[in-house]
Parts: structure tokens; sequence; C-alpha cells
């Protein structure tokens, strides 16, 4: 089985680490082997959590630079702070509601303009799937399934070697009960977002 | 139940690193835990605290890493399986236990785990805890994935029995923080229940006792050598002329890299996850078989050392290279790509490294660093201390928390930190030499740590400086772990004294103690001022409840405030505070309602009184 890398980063209190279990769950349905690590340092203190997943027969728990093949961003700058985990080969998919740094408020730095944004990521990579990840989960009816929206689109490329079903299986098994309808919807919605992109 | 209690072997689940280290300990038959909580070890003790509330594990939060590996050790020598987490400085705290703990050894068997932090993730050193190995002359052992971790436990404390001497388990935090496929073994029955047998002439170290024990230790330093020889956490792959030698999460990009370079047949690998004593005849016989060898090992060059006096005692003179220009570096965690790279290098291969983008072009983002949250009552007292010393020439000591994160401006509290506990200790320091005012900050559970003897030297050698004890109620930074200082029964837990850090202070003699709320602004500004001018040791005790702390208890909430039409755009407000609930729009301060947490701080430094509570949302009042 080829190996495939993915990198997923979200501000903290986006549900990062729940679409990693998720995804992590799918892949022990599906029998694809499946390291992941990582770094959530500060997460509640509005830090930054960048997760690390490998499918496949590597031993590595960790991505290096330019080694991603699928890169995923909750936040449209985390997307572009991200871009040195990519090559021309990567697929990148980012929600496009922007979370402002406090550092931006506070006036020190500028938040990047989301169409150079783009454009840059989609000079440098393979190719860029980009919506508004956070109107679709509203839609769902579920404001913080930013998650299960952005899962739905990667799911949509073909990237990972895991079905439609074993995530929708994984989903019922970790995410709250609750939830879960809304969690299914914003699924359904990213991926079909993700089929429209160009 | 648990989820580290399901008793069906070989069934797979997924777990964390520190999930399957804990699972480990419970297959082992662990009766006993302790811990200082510790980024990245702590949630090994979550979980053991998880587990005692519904077994009959007994599992307890220590005051610091000393107290938990004491209590660890008598629970050992009463013949109970025992381990004892802490994080890799916390063993510099339990290090005077260790050291002697060596000599007197245990019963029972006693894992004492060690998490390192390559990389500084959440850490202010990146020590190489092996030499704690060395120094002790105790057994280590070393997992290179989340699968092997589990199954290492069990091994350790088989290990510590044989030998009847405490094991180090050491990790790094890609092994404590990586998830990984984990297949369940059986559970050993818990033995909660032990027995000390009185043995003075064994177990007091008196300069005689000593002297023998010594000599013991030495003797079980042979055995475990030989153990080492042998263990099957000490394995050779592959095949070929070339050597690599390498340990814990190094394996793994060792591994990855020979299949990349397609080099399978050309080198062997010796992996050693047995690392202290290190197998000197495995080591010898790996060396006589290869023509080169690469070490490759995350920190020091702990295993290069010893490996090339290995050779010298064998007369070899082939090429032994690790650390070094060009090669590894002693910084830092490793990763795939370098390590692919630098076993090309090393080994003469062709090999083109993946292409980087060339992000020249991309503008500078914006940084988003860890922030104290919002509403959090360090910022009301870092901003009230700081109004308070206006026109005063300060040195402030910090030290380790959430509050460290007061380093940033606008708050700008913190000035220089050494350890657990320093904040006290550098301020008698400072004091003496420096014509500056030294206003120190110290967290709840610090000071239990750490903080009570260098305020005791405060006042016994008359050191003048003012401690700000930020009592929130919870070790906040690691997660909300309890502490001596907490109500227990917040957490529906009985069974627990509960230790008055104001009655600490007062015991101590401290000669100017005031208590303040944080969030009553000018009030606490008064009495921090009135605190500062005083000459001798003086303290704050600055009490307010950690907002994410009290969320997770869902304790009733206050009223988020907005900013009113009478905001005359001074910026007063973002610009001293910074509280992340803050925004602008449109040229305008804003505050986002569902950040808010109603602290009110912002409202009372309001020169227009302009920050006033929001009408519709509902909510209990404080
Ligand atoms: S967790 Fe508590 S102490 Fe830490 S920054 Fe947040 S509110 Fe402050």
């Amino acid at each position: 089985m080829e190996t495939k890398r993915l990198i997923i980063v979200a501000v903290g209190g986006q549900g990062n680490l729940l679409a990693s279990s998720v995804l992590g769950e799918a892949a022990l349905l599906a029998g694809v082997p499946i390291r992941m690590s990582e770094i959530h340092g500060m997460a509640q203190r509005g830090g930054v959590v960048e997760s690390a997943l490998v499918f496949g027969e590597a031993h590595s728990t960790i991505i290096s630079d330019g080694e991603a093949d699928v890169l995923v961003g909750f936040e449209p700058a985390e997307t572009l702070r991200a871009l040195n985990k990519c090559n021309a080969h990567t697929v990148v998919i980012t929600n496009l509601a922007p979370l402002m740094p406090f550092t931006v408020n506070i006036g020190q730095g500028v938040y990047p303009d989301l169409d150079h944004l783009q454009k840059l990521i989609r000079k440098k990579t393979a190719k860029l799937i980009a919506f508004n990840a956070a109107a679709l989960a509203q839609e769902a009816g579920n404001v913080l399934a930013v998650n299960m929206v952005l899962l739905g689109a990667l799911i949509q490329t073909g990237v990972l070697p895991l079905t439609v079903d074993h995530v929708k299986e994984a989903m019922q098994r970790k995410t709250k009960k609750d939830f879960l309808d809304s969690n299914l919807k914003a699924f359904e919605l990213g991926f079909a977002a993700a089929g429209q992109a160009v | 139940m648990h989820k580290l209690l399901t008793d069906n072997p070989g069934q797979k689940v997924l777990l964390l690193g520190n999930e399957a280290i804990a699972r480990g300990a419970i297959e082992a038959g662990v009766a006993f835990a302790s811990t200082y909580p510790g980024t990245p070890s702590s949630e090994i003790s979550l979980n053991f605290f998880q587990i005692a509330r519904e077994s009959d594990l007994y599992f307890e939060y220590s005051t610091n890493e000393k107290v938990a590996l004491e209590v660890a050790a008598a629970a050992a020598n009463s013949g109970v399986r025992t381990m004892c987490v802490m994080k890799h400085v916390g063993l510099n705290v339990a290090a005077d236990a260790l050291m002697t703990l060596a000599y007197v050894g245990v019963k029972g068997g006693l894992v004492v785990l060690t998490a390192d932090d390559p990389l500084m993730f959440s850490s202010q050193n990146e020590q190489d805890n092996r030499f704690y190995a060395k120094l002790s002359g105790l057994p280590m052992v070393e997992p290179s994935s989340v699968e092997e971790a589990k199954n290492l436990v069990p091994y350790a404390f088989d290990l510590s029995e044989k030998l009847q001497e405490p094991v180090l388990f050491r990790t790094t935090t890609r092994i404590n923080h990586s998830t990984g496929t984990v297949t369940l073994g059986p559970i050993r029955e818990r033995i909660t229940r032990g027995d000390f047998k009185n043995d003075p002439l064994n177990l007091v170290p008196v300069p005689a006792v000593a002297r023998k024990l010594h000599v013991r230790l030495l003797k079980n330093y042979d055995t475990a050598r030989g153990l080492a020889e042998k263990s099957e956490y000490n394995f050779t792959t592959g095949k070929g002329p070339w050597g690599i030698i390498c340990n814990g999460v190094s394996y793994n990009y060792v591994a990855d890299a020979i299949q990349d370079l397609q080099i399978e047949d050309q080198v062997r690998v010796l992996r050693i996850g047995f690392s202290h004593p290190l197998p000197a005849a495995l080591i010898k016989d790996f060396l006589q078989g290869s023509e080169k060898v690469l070490m490759v090992e995350e920190g020091e060059p702990y295993m290069e050392e010893a490996v090339k006096a290995l050779a010298q005692e064998e007369g070899l003179t082939l090429p032994i290279k690790g650390k070094g220009e060009g090669l590894f570096s002693r910084l830092y965690e490793y990763n795939p790509a370098q390590v692919r790279q630098t076993i090309a290098r090393y080994f003469g291969l062709a090999y083109t490294p993946a292409t980087l983008p060339d992000l020249t072009d991309v503008p500078q983002v914006p940084q988003r660093p860890p922030t104290l949250c919002a509403g959090c009552s360090h910022r009301a007292t870092f901003y009230e201390v700081r109004r308070a010393a206006e026109g005063m020439e300060t040195i402030f000591p910090t030290d380790i928390g959430c509050y460290t994160l007061g380093l940033l401006p606008p708050l700008s509290a913190a000035d220089f930190l050494i350890c657990m506990g320093s904040s006290v200790g550098t301020s008698g320091g400072f004091s003496k030499v420096t014509n500056k005012k030294v206003i120190a900050f110290i967290g709840d559970s610090t000071f239990f740590h750490s903080g009570i003897p260098g305020l005791i030297n405060g006042v016994f050698n008359n050191h003048e400086f003012t401690l700000v004890i930020l009592d929130n109620g919870t070790t906040a930074m690691t997660g909300h772990q309890p502490h001596p200082g907490v109500d227990m029964q917040q957490l529906n837990l009985d069974g627990y004294g509960q230790v008055s850090i104001e009655a600490i202070v007062r015991a101590i003699g401290v000669p100017h103690i005031t208590v303040v709320k944080p969030y009553k602004v000018q009030k606490s500004i008064a009495a921090i001022k009135e605190a500062l001018q005083f000459k001798g040791v003086s303290v704050i005790i600055s009490q307010e409840t950690c907002t994410l702390y009290a969320k997770g208890l869902k304790l009733p909430q206050r009223k988020a405030f907005h900013v009113s039409a009478k905001c005359k755009d001074h910026r007063e407000c973002i610009d001293t505070l910074a509280c992340p609930a803050f925004y602008t729009w449109e040229d305008r301060v804003k505050i986002d309602p569902n950040l808010c947490t109603g602290c009110a701080v912002c409202a009372q430094i309001c020169p227009e009184n302009a920050i006033l509570p929001v009408k519709s949302k509902k909510s209990v009042p404080a």
C-alpha cells in the first residue's frame, strides 16, 4: 500500500483532534495501517494545533517539510502558514472563513488577502479546494461542524485509502450522538462542495 | 467502564502514546501510581486518576516529583507494583530521591517514567534524561512506537522485580503524543496491599550500609547488562556492510529511510530499546560486522560516545559518526527527511530530496501565539501590579504555569525564570544586589510544588520583595489537575484534605500579607500599592478561579460585555489588556460575546465607562 501523508492545521477549539480521531478510526475499520501525531501544546489558549496522519506501512508519525500528500487547513491563514509542508503534487483543502489571530486585532501584523492567498497556494501545489466551511457547517445546523465539512471534502478527493462508508461509520463511533445527524449533513455538504471546486 | 480497563485480549484499538503506557501499566498489574503533572506526560496520570475512581488502583497527584517518588518508593518497598510519572525536568526535582533509591532498591516493581521533550514543545529545556540512567546506575528502557510503549511497560516491571531496583522508562514527546494501533493484552491482577519488612541494615543507608549497597548496585549493573545483551528490545535487522545504531523514534525514521532509499541489502540496523546498561557484547559484535557506522539518536551523543569507547576496546578503527558538521545535531527533534538525507550523505548514496515550495513571495502570516484565555484572572492581576508599580523600576521573576504567558506585551510581566519555584528564590537574590523593586509571580500549584522553601528563606534572610501568588484553584497549564489547595468536594471527591495557602504564608511569618480579588480593579491596585511600599517580604494572594476550569465545572457564568456607543476609541482596553475577546471591526473595538466571560476588568478601566453588560444574553449573575 502506498503511503499517504496528511497534515491538518487548525486553531485550538476547531475540532482538529476529533477529525483526526475519526480518520484514525476509519483507517482501523478499513484495515489501513495508521499512525498519527499531534502538537497541541497550548491549544486551549488560542494556539495552532497541527496533526500529522500517516496512512500505510510507514513507521514515522511525523511529516517533513515538502512531504505532505494532502494539507487540510481549518483556517485560511494557517493553511498558508503550513505551505512549507507541501510540494507541487500536494492537494490542499482550506476553509475560507478567517479566525483573526489576536495579534492582528491589536495591530501586530496584517491578515493575508484571501484572493491572493488562494492564488499563491494554487501556484505552488497540484490542486486547491477552497470554500467557506463555516457557512456549510451552519447550513448543516452545527456551527462547530467545520471539521466534519472538511472531512467530507478530504474524502471526496480520493487521495486517502478510505471510503465514505468507513468514515461515516467512524463518525458514528467517535462523535456525540446528539450531533451525529448534523455532523453527517456537514460531511455531505463538504463532500459536495469539493466535487464542485475547480 | 474506563476504556483502558477493557479486558479483551487480542482486540486492536487506537491509543494515544500516553494511553498506551497507562494501559501497559494496567496490564502489568500496577496497583499504585503517583505523579506531579507535566507535559508531555500528563495524560498518563490523567488516565490513572480516572481509573482510580472506578477501581482499586491507588493514584495520587503528589505535591512535587520528589514527593511522588518517595511515596512510590515506599509502596514499592512494601512489595506493591508502582509507577511514578513525570516530565523530564521533574526528574531533576526527584533526583535526590532517585540516586539513593538506586542503592536501597525495591521489592515490588517500580517503573519511573520520564517524558523528555526534544524541541521543547512545552518545556524550558531539552535535557536528555538518558544520562540519569548513567548517573544513577539504574536500567533504562525506551520505546520506538506507541505499540511498543504499551508492551515495554510490563517488561520494565518484570525487569525491576528481577533486579530489585527501579527501572527508568524514557519517552519523548513523539511517543507520548503519537497515536497508533495497539493490541490489548491480558490484565494481570492488581495486588494493592503489601507488607514492609523492617530491615534497617539494608534499608537505611548510613555510610556503612551505603558502602555495601553500592557494591550491590554495581553487581546489579552487571546483571542488567547481561539482560540487555539478550533483550528482545535490542535487536538487529537487515543485512549488508553498513551499520546504523539508533533508539526511540529515530528508529522509525531510519526504518522508513532504508525503504525509501532501497538499501535493505546494504545496511544493518541495531535498534537499542534497553539503553542502560548498553549491551556491550552485542554492540561490539555489530561493529565487527560493519564497515562504517552511523549513530542516529536525538539529543546528546549518549550512545555515540559509548559505542566509540567500545570500538576502542576492540581495537576497531571503522568510522563511527553521529553528531557533527553535515550530520546530526544535538539540537531539537529529528524528522524523516533529515534522517533520510543524512543516511544518503553518510553512505554516499545518490538522493534528491523533495523540492520544497518557493515561499519567497508568500507574505508574512501573522503570528498566533498562545495567550492567556479571555477573562483569565492572571491578566487582571498583571495589569493591576503594573499600575500599582507605575514609576518604579521593577524586576518580575516569574514561574512555570499559564502565567508565564504574561511575558508578551502588553502585559510584559516576566523578566526571569529558571525552573519550578525559582520566582521566589531568585527574588531574594535580586533584592540583595540591585536597587530595583522585585515583584515575583507564582501560581498556586507551583507554590506548593517548590515555592515554600524560597519564601521561608526570604523571611529568614530578610530579603525584600513582593511575591504575588496567583491562586486560581487548579493546576491550569497542564490540564487542570488538583493540588493540595483545591477543594476536592467541587469534583465530588471525598477523602481529601485541603491546605490553605494563606495559612502557610502566615505560619512562615511573612510580615505583610494581602488577599485581593483581581476582578475588583481599583481595590486591588490600592492593596497592591500598599504591599509594594512594605520593606521586607510582602505577599499578595490574588484569588480567582481559572475561567477555563470554571467553565468545565459548570460554575454559574457571568454576563458578557459589549462596547457601547459611548466608546471614544481610546483603545485603553485593547492596548493594555489585550484580552482575546476583543477584536476590531470597521475600525471600532468590539467584544466577541462568545469569548467574553464577563470578568468586567475592561469595563473598569475604560475611561468613558463605555463597556457595558450585554442585556439580552441569558445568564446567571455571579
Ligand atoms: S487555563 Fe485558566 S489560568 Fe490558564 S490562561 Fe486560561 S483562564 Fe488563565
